[in-house]
């Protein structure tokens, strides 16, 4: 049996790195679709940037912010002693910014899709608007934000270059599937490289399928 | 029911320029606000609910001040305690009838309404006639239904006003006398003052004892049905406007 522990910890990165994009790009998303400001394409530009870069280039950027020197790494090893590089936290940090992108856009597009009159009527109703928001802009955005979220986990999963960059290949505990099956085809291992992109294209492909489904399934979600 | 509107709000979009200045009262339960489209009728109904902040003025319904940038009053729209229907009602999509009449009600993340507020909803849903539909989505109802269900809404939480979009312009005019007729029903049931905005004579006719004449964003004409002597001969908006006033008006004439 080939050591699928590569494919646990990509599974566990994924999963927080999802978590932490979701929360950023929601609201980095509501704010762009909602406002309009001065910047407000510059900053959609750079918050989109992630998607169009080199993964090497964006884990050098991570690096010179989070590294140890860096702005907020030095800031944070020296008062609290924690250090992101070369950990699966750091991983998760990688990750959760290639794959917010994916969110960022596909929440903004979901958003500028709900009607403002829908909004409008919720506040004639009696609404504030944090009410506004949880009672009708999110679920009426729903499928949009599904569709992202499992983009965004499949982005998360897959990456490469800007994890290697900041977390490393280290066997046991920054090393995740996609660097694995590098290894193994390095080393000639290609019973566990194709265990390995087995597995990760049907989670893949489900993942995708999943996504299709959910967002046909949803009854009365859609724009009069 | 008294409604006193005093606002100027100015609109800009690239090179393009909108002044609205509104000026009306009306002592009247039953208000229309006539003016082809682009006159500012809109603008000022939006602005009376709050959806819309004016530069300057004074809003007063039923003797409560909405807004007064003299005094610094601007009630958020939450709390202006007003009924909109909008021109296609707004209702939500993911919600059902009965869900989207109780909105009003329920203000907790998770559906669970008071005994008696179920009471309340089952009740207006009988009035309204919309009882088989409860379980129903807007996107399955037709146009009469979607607006019963949009007024059942509206008037749940006993609005002091209620303010009408167009309220009948997606309907086939089969359907359009139906709705005027119940929405004259329901304005006395519920006792509730109503301001219509429409550029349909048929709903001046209907609904105008106090019409407000919008033109070029400004107020043209304010006209009173009670205060008229006589409907016939006097060459005001109405007899304009309306064809059986026209037509009284023609036969008068020509005897």
């Amino acid at each position: 049996m080939p050591d699928l522990s590569p494919l646990w910890l990509t599974l566990r990165i994924a999963c927080f790195a999802t978590l932490f994009a979701f929360g950023f790009a929601v609201a980095f998303a509501w704010i762009t679709a909602r406002f309009s400001f001065w910047g407000r394409d510059l900053l959609d530009a750079i918050l989109t940037l992630p998607l169009v870069m080199p993964p090497t280039v964006l884990g050098y950027y991570l690096i010179v912010v989070w590294g140890r020197n860096g702005w907020l790494g030095g800031w944070l090893n020296e008062h609290l002693g924690i250090t992101l590089m070369f950990t699966w936290q750091g991983a998760v940090l990688a990750a959760t910014v290639v794959a917010f992108p994916l969110l960022f856009k596909s929440a903004r597009a979901a958003f500028e899709g709900v009607d403002t009159e829908y909004e409008k009527a919720a506040r004639i109703l009696g609404d504030n608007e944090m009410q506004v928001f949880f009672r009708i802009t999110l679920p009426l955005a729903a499928r949009g934000l599904v569709a992202g979220t499992m983009l965004a986990f499949a982005r998360a999963m897959g990456d490469f270059g800007a994890t290697l960059m900041v977390a490393g290949n280290i066997q046991g505990r920054t090393q995740t599937a996609a660097m694995a099956v590098f290894d193994a085809v390095q080393v000639g291992d290609y019973r566990l490289a194709n265990t390995l992109v087995a597995i990760m294209s049907v989670v893949c492909v489900t993942i995708l399928v999943m996504t299709n489904k959910l967002a046909a399934r949803r009854q009365g979600g859609t724009r009069q | 029911m008294r409604l006193e509107v005093d606002i100027r709000k100015t609109l800009r979009s690239g090179a393009r320029r909108f002044e609205l200045e509104a000026s009306f009262s009306s002592q009247d339960d039953l208000t229309v606000i006539f003016g082809a489209s682009g006159s500012g009728k809109s603008l000022t109904i939006q602005a009376i609910a709050g959806l819309v902040r004016p530069d300057s003025g004074r809003i007063v319904v039923g003797g409560e001040v909405l807004f007064d940038n003299s005094q610094g009053i601007d009630l958020p729209t939450r709390e202006r305690n007003i009924g909109y229907l909008f021109q296609d009602y707004a209702l939500f999509p993911h919600l059902t009838v009965r869900e989207n009449i109780a909105y009003p009600l329920k203000k907790t993340w998770y559906f669970a309404l008071l005994p008696g507020q179920h009471h309340e909803v089952e009740e207006i849903m009988a009035a309204f006639e919309i009882t088989h539909l409860a379980e129903s989505f807007p996107s399955e109802l037709s146009g009469g239904q979607r607006q019963r269900v949009a007024l059942a809404r509206a008037l749940i939480k006993k609005p002091s006003i209620l303010l009408l979009d167009e309220p009948f312009s997606a309907l086939d005019s089969m359907l359009r006398h139906r709705m005027r007729m119940e929405l004259l029903e329901i304005r006395q049931k519920f006792a509730v003052p109503l301001v219509v905005i429409t550029h349909d004579p048929a709903d001046v006719e209907v609904f105008a004892d106090t019409l407000v004449v919008f033109e070029n964003g400004g107020v043209k004409e304010v006209d009173r049905r009670k205060q008229q002597p006589e409907p016939a001969l006097a060459n005001t908006w109405r007899q304009k406007v309306c064809w059986r006033a026209k037509w009284e008006q023609e036969q008068a004439l020509a005897e």
